[in-house]
């Protein structure tokens, strides 16, 4: 049985290699690459949409950019970056799978002289010419102003948290409580997580209800939990209580065109997506570029939801 | 803390039935204390609507621990439960939603999705020799990727006659509890009624003497295991059916919460030993436990501690609750 065990490995090792192989030979062809962009996962609309305005600001250009995929995996990010530098790139954009996690990846190209900017996620070391990522701070502090308008300015308010320690959780609940401090009568009265996940956001909210009479409003730091509250409250959802949420997505904007969500804070991942291949252009050229580049969100309201489509 | 309060009420009769209700069933026994400490800890707790919300909250995990419990009894793990049911969910809505199938065809395919991936899960134990970790943890990623790909990333409207599954019958009944209560008949009757069901015991219990006593091995396996896919797609559609739309992403980890309700219900990892009640009381434990910390406003970094501590008591009472019976 052992015997057969180290076949199986053996053969298990070989289609590995294949595999690789045909991956490898998959991309990378024709040399040339000007640009590299390291995306830490594309199985979210949010990095799809990033990785189609870099394609498109580099097409614009007539620049080559190799874009590859982590699958949130820090170790293959900075096989990726090496990549890159042996490609000869001159520059390259990392989208951090993790802050920490991806310095040496920064590393490697540090040591190629090939210049860096990072997106969406900051890196905690190594040289990084800028971060241009959203300003989550400022959008929980739209979604803040947009629901005490909402709401005339007096209510009951709970916050859906996202998932504990992410950055976006972090700034999107900071810039809220920030927004809100603005309005006296607007009173916070839970704030619990429910890790960007739209089932959770669902059963928090109903928990929430049993625990606070009277609420009459919601931020949620994603659309997925904000569609989940809405579906806990029914058809109260944008009648007695006003629910905001985050991202845009396009489920999120159709909520908020048949009026169940009352606002969402849109990220703008093309624009992100152009911007990085901008500035890596620009750091190539040996410009001074500013510590972080902050991309506006935009409140989508019920108003101009149609130019968002959805 | 059973032991103990075997210990201090010998006395009145109720007082003797229940402490031996919670002997013969330990995990009871935490259920019980769980809620008594929520009950005291908030107002909000013991009301029969939030008592509804709790029951809604676990039936999705108690349905895909009930199938785990096939798997763990035959001393196997079935890491993929998660990414099936969020599989079996996406094809059932991309068959009805976009491809205009009727949801009577609808239905029966998503369920033989999951049926199909407990198979593959299963030959490649039984005939291919893996490990099952190693086995389901290679369909947790495939079934989640294929989910992806046929959704494209994106959620899929749920067909809407199927969207009844996560109503309210009569404004207090929830659907997702009678899911679960007949799921839970049906995997107490595998388990306790069927040749399958002994075969799993004894198959967990000693696999090499269940085959020398003349039970197929290999083919009792096929079958855990399609059980288990079974009963996650039964969960994937019901947790769909919740949210309206069939989410690619759902479910994720879940796998680990159905694990976690099987033992702390008082399963054993190593085989041989499991119950659909306590299955179904380690959801529950799970689910009082995450709706007493929203009501009492936890923060979000504590409930995680939280959760972890009271996985490791129930698991740790039932094993000291043993040990004194024995």
């Amino acid at each position: 049985m052992r015997r057969r065990g180290r076949g199986a490995t053996a053969s298990a090792a070989v289609l590995l290699v294949l595999g690789l192989g045909l991956g490898t030979t998959g991309c990378d062809r024709g040399g040339n690459t000007d640009l590299g962009l390291a995306l830490s996962t594309m199985n979210n609309p949010f990095f799809v949409g990033i990785k189609k305005g870099a394609q498109a600001e580099a097409k614009a250009r007539g620049l080559k950019i190799n874009i590859t995929d982590a699958q949130n995996d820090p170790t293959q990010q900075i096989n990726q970056m090496e990549t890159f530098t042996s490609q000869n790139v001159k520059a390259a954009i990392i989208n951090p799978v993790d802050s920490d996690a991806a310095v040496p990846a920064v590393g490697v190209a540090n040591r190629a002289d090939v210049p860096v900017v990072s997106i969406d996620r900051g890196v905690n070391g190594g040289r990084v010419g800028t971060t241009i990522a959203s300003d989550n701070v400022e959008g929980g502090r739209l979604a803040a102003r947009s629901l005490a308008a909402a709401l005339g300015g007096r209510g009951r308010v709970v916050v859906l948290e996202g998932q504990p320690g992410t950055s976006a959780a972090r700034e999107r609940g900071k810039g809220f409580e920030e927004g809100v401090r603005e309005f006296p009568g607007i009173e916070v009265v839970a704030r619990q997580p429910a890790d960007f996940d739209r089932a959770k956001g669902m059963d928090v909210m109903a928990n929430l209800l049993q625990a606070h009479r009277g609420v009459t409003g919601v931020f949620a730091a994603n659309d997925e939990m904000a569609l989940g509250a809405a579906k806990a409250l029914g058809s109260s959802a944008g009648g007695k209580v006003k629910v905001v949420g985050f991202d845009g997505t396009p489920d999120g904007i159709a909520a908020v065109r048949d009026g169940t969500l009352t606002a969402t804070v849109a990220q703008q991942p093309e624009l992100l997506g152009r911007q990085a291949v901008d500035r890596a252009l620009r750091a190539a050229r040996g410009e001074r570029l500013p510590k972080t580049v902050k991309v506006p969100v935009v409140l989508v309201t019920r108003k101009n939801a149609a130019e968002f489509g959805g | 803390m059973s032991a103990e309060a075997a210990v201090r009420a010998p006395g009145t009769a109720p007082a003797e039935w229940f402490t031996r209700a919670v002997l013969r069933n330990g995990p009871l026994g935490g259920l019980v204390a769980l809620v008594a400490v929520m009950a005291v800890l908030s107002r909000d707790f013991l009301h029969g609507r939030n008592l509804l919300n709790v029951g809604v909250q676990a039936s999705v995990t108690a349905v895909l621990a009930f199938g785990v419990t096939f798997v763990i009894v035959s001393a196997g793990i079935d890491l993929s439960v998660g990414s099936v049911a969020a599989l079996s969910a996406t094809v059932t809505a991309w068959a009805a939603t976009s491809q205009g199938l009727p949801v009577v065809a609808a239905l029966p395919l998503g369920l033989a999705v999951g049926v199909v991936a407990g198979l593959v899960s299963g030959a490649l134990v039984a005939y291919g020799r893996l490990p099952a970790f190693i086995a389901t943890l290679a369909m947790l990623s495939v079934a989640r990727g294929l989910s992806l790909v046929i959704s494209g990333g994106s959620p899929i409207a749920f067909p809407s006659a199927l969207n009844h599954l996560g109503d309210t019958l009569g404004g207090w009944l929830p659907v997702p509890v009678l899911v679960t209560v007949a799921m839970g008949l049906l995997a107490a009757l595998v388990l306790a009624r069927t040749y399958t069901g002994r075969a799993m015991f004894a198959i967990g219990g000693n696999e090499e003497a269940a085959r020398l006593s003349g039970i197929d091995v290999k083919r009792r396996k096929l079958v855990v295991y399609a059980l288990s896919g079974l009963f996650a797609a039964v969960a994937g559609i019901v947790l769909a059916a919740r949210l309206t739309s069939a989410q690619p992403q759902a479910a994720t980890g879940y796998e680990l919460d159905a694990i976690a309700a099987v033992v702390i219900g008082g399963a054993s990892l190593s085989g041989g030993s499991g119950k659909a009640s306590g299955t179904l009381i380690g959801a529950l434990i799970l689910a009082v436990l995450r709706n007493g910390l929203n009501l009492l406003s936890v923060s979000a970094f504590w409930q995680q501690v939280a959760t972890g501590l009271v996985i490791a008591m129930a698991v740790l009472l039932d094993t000291l609750r043993r040990r004194s019976t024995r």
